[in-house]
């Protein structure tokens, strides 16, 4: 075995040098990693062996060894850089979870409708007498489904954007005019800014969202302790959102319209609580993660703001 | 998961990458780097599965990349230039001369070497953690090991006359006892 060790010290560190004759179940004997019983009888078996008793007791000795190496690091504080980056990467980890369920769940949607249009494709051959009927329910049930929907998007939305740290808003509450004439004008809809103050919650900011049927926007508040509240907004329909009155029409000409639309849903489905509701063809939704009643408090004010 | 799991994570990685960099800074880099990666990679990561292990991959990934993209860099051996040196060199303890070994094993190596001795992870592990087959795994073990006390017993030779017994006869180190016993 000494011989051997003269080419082991060749300078070519990727040649691969003879090996000692070892054998790898020392080298699991020295580790550990051998059943006990399997240990005792290699143990015995190597009793005459100097060599490789040697050598076992040797890598022992160097597993000792290397396990003592800086055991302080194992207690020291750990730099904050360090820690800020652990943070970022788990809050990615939250994150990416959060849209691989959502996707999940789009996907899966997207596949119920792949699987009706290819079905409605194929029964167009042959009438069938409940056909119509079936259409019928389906469009109600479509009819039904986009304020669920802005709902669920209004609630992704926010937990995509709340934890941004750098970037939560596309435009700061500083430059409020500009962003108010800016998603005024991409929404197609004269746009307000309620004013969370007296909830405690100060305008972080908004940012311009793709929804279904067009541009959405949403508005990002933050209160003292650092808790986000994210109102959402943007037209349900697109046909709708053309012949809506409020294009430019002073805001009260619709109040009775608006009374019994505007009744507010809660939906904890999403990835956060909220509460949305409709006013004509726009839909509104407060997300954030605070109980049922203080997100009613702030969603009546609100609501209340964009009355006027 | 939650945010204390991978802070968690923090103190062992950093105490490995001390190890296997050989260097505080480079160490601290490494493990920043490791975490960015983890930030778009985390699809890759089954849920539930060992954080542990995974984030020692994407650390073993980055290492390798980075050592693979700056072979110019490769520091000068202290051993190899020693005898030209004008003083001695620093007197060191059993932990120091162990590091500087373990940093003149080929990287991967060290690797396998300090997954399995110092992180007593199984051979198992160790082998998906590195991407090679648990065969590979024992190979550069046993040849870790055997570099690895070959080096020792070299450095722990007796200093005041290195010339004649460890650069001119160098490839031929009669494992003393005495050189032996240093290492406990």
């Amino acid at each position: 075995m000494t011989t051997t060790r003269d080419t082991a010290m060749e300078p070519r560190p990727h040649a691969a040098p003879p090996l000692p004759e070892d054998d790898p179940a020392w080298h699991a004997l020295a580790d550990g990693r051998l059943p006990a019983a399997q240990a005792a009888a290699l143990r015995q078996q190597l009793e005459g062996n100097e060599a490789a008793r040697d050598a076992i007791a040797h890598w022992q000795q160097g597993r000792d060894q290397l396990q003592s190496l800086h055991q302080d690091l194992l207690h020291a504080a750990v730099p904050d850089a360090l820690l800020a980056a652990a943070l970022r990467a788990a809050g990615h980890q939250e994150r990416q979870a959060r849209w691989w369920r959502w996707g999940g769940m789009a996907a899966s949607v997207l596949l119920a409708f792949v699987l009706g249009w290819a079905g409605r494709g194929q029964w167009t051959g042959g009438p069938a007498p409940g056909h119509r009927r079936l259409e019928g329910d389906a469009a109600a049930l479509l009819a039904a489904a986009p304020v669920q929907r802005f709902a669920q998007q209004a609630a992704v939305a926010h937990a995509v954007y709340q934890p941004e740290v750098r970037h939560p808003v596309e435009v700061t509450a500083s430059q409020q005019e500009h962003l108010v004439q800016w998603l005024s004008k991409r929404l197609g809809k004269p746009l307000k800014v309620p004013v969370l103050v007296p909830q405690g919650y100060e305008l972080v900011g908004g940012r311009l969202l793709p929804g279904d049927t067009g541009a959405r926007a949403q508005f990002m508040y933050q209160n003292a302790a650092g808790q986000r509240i994210t109102l959402y907004l943007g037209a349900l329909a697109p046909t709708s959102a053309t012949a809506l009155s409020g294009h430019g029409a002073p805001p009260h000409e619709n109040p009775a319209a608006t009374a019994s639309a505007a009744a507010f849903q809660f939906t904890q489905e999403g990835p956060v609580p909220g509460f949305y509701w409709t006013e004509g063809s726009f839909g509104y939704a407060l997300s954030g993660q605070l109980s049922r009643a203080e997100l009613l408090a702030l969603a009546t004010a609100v609501y209340q703001q964009l009355q006027f | 998961m939650n945010r204390t799991q991978v802070v968690e994570q923090l103190p062992g990685l950093r105490r490995y990458a001390r190890v296997l960099t050989g260097d505080a800074w480079a160490a601290d880099d490494l493990v920043q780097d490791t975490l960015e990666r983890a930030c778009g990679k985390w699809l890759l990561w089954r849920t539930g599965s060992d954080l542990r292990a995974w984030l020692f991959t994407l650390m073993h990934n980055l290492y390798l990349n980075q050592r693979r993209a700056m072979p110019a860099l490769a520091p000068l051996d202290i051993e190899d230039v020693r005898d030209q040196l004008p003083g001695a060199p620093v007197p060191s303890d059993d932990a120091l001369d162990l590091e500087r070994c373990l940093q003149r094993l080929p990287a991967d190596q060290r690797a396998v070497l300090l997954l399995v001795a110092m992180e007593d992870m199984s051979y198992e592990d160790t082998a998906r953690i590195l991407a090679i087959p648990v065969g590979t795994v024992m190979s550069r073990l046993s040849r870790a090991r055997a570099r690895l006390r070959v080096l020792m017993e070299r450095t722990s030779a007796p200093a005041p006359s290195p010339s004649p017994a460890t650069a001119a006869a160098a490839p031929k180190p009669q494992p003393q006892p005495a050189a032996l016993r240093r290492l406990k």
